[in-house]
């Protein structure tokens, strides 16, 4: 066993961070950590253009669309640096969802319309897969695309449409034929937002804020030429997609950061003159935390080494979502404990230097959107059941 | 980077599990623990001619010159057998300790002995009053002479009826829960002086009360200088505390894949009960706890290769705190899913996990080493 990297690695380490100081500034910094009045769509993509500028931006596309040439190492040393930073991920949604979908099952045309805008971050996309019927049980979806000459007529709800208020296009699937399996008869199709019959309803969430919304369709005019692919396959293509998002949701180099920070806060916050991370109850939970993250951490690694020697990721990949969220949640609540009374208050009427304990509308959004991991990306008793079946043959 | 286990550690692993599976199955198991010593001399001969007694000394003693991951290749595969033989007491913790020993001439009269198989050994720190405190002795070394005279009791010494040597905690300065002044002496089992009253435990494996009464043994005796003896414990725990917490990742991946197995088969409202969700995801947090046990047990045996002696310890504490937390839970699974024959003494199920409870309390259980951590992590 061997856990070090070689010297072309640690100088490609040295190079990641080097730039992620002298280029994620102050200000990108202050915008991007969700206070309010901020500008998020503004200095995310001012974000995801330096990153473009690099050539970084999409580390996972192949070179040919303007991926980079990175190892499978290097790319996890460019994930892990940036957690640690406390740099946020890319927008998902163009970059990381529809982009591997348009460049693997798309055709030509749709490439070269698609894929350079974003890249250069002009196009905002947005995921259309939830509807209200059909959560978990996804394939149970029933808007419908019915087939019009030069146009399909779309009709039907999405909701959990994250920042779909700034979205240019939405990618959906769409049910297209009736009366087979439901798995079949399902499409992809890409969508302009623009077009007339789509609104977009805001859900503000438990944390008050709003990136969560209903989108609806009534009689949309989608050209055949945005279906991809195969109509009536879309379902083998959004599970490409599905397998493409659960990878890289341990986010061990988060958690990482956000528990230094738990622990280097619980030295500052007292009770009868004490700091809380010297009451041994609080160590215990830190620690419950702590060993487990450990833990994840080699798991990571252990994934990472079997994928980087060209192989296929073992079992021990499918639990990375579930302990991932887990954790974090885990430090979430901790922190928001941590909080304690000054975790309640809401931020419109007295700012965080204010309220005294400037950690604390922080620690109360991150516990209540923090909820959401869980039940995203496949909710972690769909994981478990995937594991079930996949790993354990049951 | 890689996790895989080199050519000759994996040789050595295969000839481990090929053993237990060919030649060790229950029924052998049940029979050697129900013999008058408890363990086979037959068997224990083999592992000395397979050279699996030989992995931790050095090559000039005749040793295989191996490191903390090949005691894990071997302790892992083991588990899986729940193997009763005095591997871990004599070759992991008294083979470790005499290793780690700067005494060249006992190592040079012992090791050989251990390698061959003729030599059982056993490390008798325990003291009735001191728990997990290894430091707390209040077992005395006084000097006299031709050496020292050592007088206490020391109890739950594993393996302590089939030994044939201890290594003995004794006291030779300071006070009773002083670090300094405990001092590691090697004394024969024949000892004038030396009583053992052996007794089995649940595990299958045996243990002894240890008593020394005016034993005197030559300075030469000494495994490290006088009242130094914690500094050679504390340079050989790492290892001791990975090598057992293999041995638990090989039993808890046997509980789980025994437990999963027999789920498709067991039958309840007319269909198998692994089709039941509520046991499905039950046997997926039971897996996941065992890959975070195996992930943490890398992350020491990677560590012990490094400089970090701090880290290294940290990372023990949190696996031997995650092997008592996971292991409980691996355990009481099986015998929950298992049902009805789950409580039986007649299914192997309850033996792994009596064995997963013994490891839980040697050297320290998990909340012992869980405040071990707290202390290193988290005090100013």
């Amino acid at each position: 066993m061997d856990i070090n990297f070689s010297a072309e690695d640690l100088a490609f380490r040295d190079e990641v961070r080097d730039f992620f100081v002298s280029e994620y500034d102050s200000t990108l910094a202050s915008q991007l950590s969700g206070g309010q009045g901020t500008d998020y769509k503004g200095a995310i993509v001012a974000w995801q253009n330096k990153l473009h500028v690099k050539g970084w931006l999409a580390p996972g596309w192949p070179t040919e669309y303007g991926g980079t040439d990175w190892t499978a190492t290097q790319k996890f040393i460019y994930e892990t640096e940036r957690g640690l930073a406390g740099i946020p991920d890319v927008v998902p949604f163009g970059l990381k969802m529809v982009a591997p979908v348009i460049y693997t099952f798309g055709n030509e045309e749709q490439k070269a319309k698609f894929l350079p805008r974003i890249l250069e971050s002009k196009d905002w996309w947005c995921q259309g897969y939830s509807e209200p019927g059909a959560g978990s049980d996804l394939a149970a979806l029933n808007t419908t695309a019915d087939y019009a000459g030069d146009n399909y007529i779309v009709n039907g709800r999405k909701i959990w449409t994250t920042f779909a208020q700034y979205a240019d296009w939405i990618f959906c699937l769409v049910r297209t034929s009736k009366g087979m399996r439901k798995q079949q008869g399902i499409s992809f199709l890409l969508i302009d937002m623009k077009t007339p019959g789509i609104t977009v309803k805001p859900i503000v969430t438990i944390d008050g804020k709003h990136s969560l919304n209903e989108v609806l369709f009534e009689d949309v005019a989608v050209p055949t030429e945005n279906l991809i692919g195969e109509q009536d396959k879309g379902w083998t293509y959004a599970k490409a997609l599905l397998a493409h998002e659960r990878t890289g949701m341990a986010e061990v180099a988060d958690s990482t950061r956000l528990l230094e920070s738990l622990k280097q806060r619980a030295s500052v916050e007292v009770n009868g003159g004490k700091a809380m991370i010297e009451d041994p109850i609080f160590q215990l939970r830190l620690s419950d935390i702590e060993m487990e993250l450990m833990a994840l951490e080699y798991t990571e690694l252990r994934v990472f080494a079997s994928m980087a020697a060209g192989g296929m990721p073992g079992p021990e990949s499918s639990l990375l979502k579930i302990k991932g969220t887990e954790i974090a949640q885990a430090i979430h609540e901790l922190q928001l404990q941590l909080a304690s009374y000054y975790g309640g208050a809401l931020p419109d009427d007295l700012n965080a230097e204010q309220l005294g304990h400037d950690f604390a509308f922080e620690a109360r959004g991150r516990y209540m959107y923090g909820r959401a991991a869980t039940i995203y990306g496949g909710s972690n008793e769909v994981q478990r059941n995937v594991i079930a079946k996949a790993v354990l043959g049951l | 980077m890689n996790f895989d286990f080199t050519e000759e550690q994996t040789m050595i692993k295969d000839s481990v599990s090929r053993f237990v599976r060919d030649e060790y199955d229950f029924d052998t198991r049940t029979k050697i623990v129900g013999s008058e010593e408890g363990i086979s001399r037959e068997f224990w001969s083999m592992f000395a001619e397979l050279g699996w007694l030989s992995v931790p000394f050095a090559e000039e003693y005749g040793g295989f010159g191996g490191t903390v991951e090949d005691i894990a290749a071997v302790m892992e595969e083991l588990g899986k057998g729940i193997v009763v033989e005095p591997y871990a007491s004599t070759v992991v913790v008294f083979g470790g300790l005499m290793a780690a020993s700067n005494n060249d001439a006992l190592k040079a009269a012992v090791i050989p002995s251990i390698i061959d198989g003729s030599c059982m050994g056993s490390l008798a720190s325990t003291e009735a009053q001191s728990r997990y405190e290894m430091s707390d002795v209040a077992t005395t070394a006084t000097a006299c002479d031709g050496g020292y005279k050592i007088n206490g009791e020391k109890t739950v010494v594993a393996n302590g009826g089939t030994a044939n040597k201890f290594i003995v905690t004794a006291r030779t300065s300071g006070e009773q829960f002083d670090r300094d002044g405990v001092s590691l002496f090697l004394v024969d089992a024949d000892a004038s002086g030396v009583e053992v009253k052996s007794y089995k435990m649940m595990d299958g494996q045996s243990a002894a009360t240890v008593t020394l009464t005016d034993v005197v043994v030559a300075e030469s005796q000494l495994l490290s200088a006088a009242g130094q003896g914690m500094d050679l414990i504390d340079q050989v725990m790492p290892q001791i505390l990975m090598g057992l917490s293999a041995e638990a990742l090989g039993i808890m991946a046997t509980l789980n894949t025994t437990t999963v197995e027999y789920t498709k088969v067991r039958q309840q409202f007319d269909t198998p009960i692994s089709s039941f969700q509520v046991l499905q995801h039950r046997m997926v947090d039971t897996f996941m706890a065992c890959e975070q046990t195996k992930s943490m047990l890398y992350r020491g045996l990677c560590q012990a290769g490094e400089d970090d002696r701090a880290e290294l310890l940290k990372t023990v504490h949190a696996l031997k705190a995650t092997v008592a937390r996971y292991g409980r839970l691996v355990g009481e699974e099986a015998i929950q899913i298992h049902g009805g024959i789950g409580m039986t003494d007649e299914l192997n199920i309850g033996h792994y996990v009596k064995r997963l409870m013994m490891i839980n309390v040697t050297f320290g259980d998990g909340d012992y080493h869980q405040k071990k951590f707290n202390q290193l992590a988290y005090s100013a």
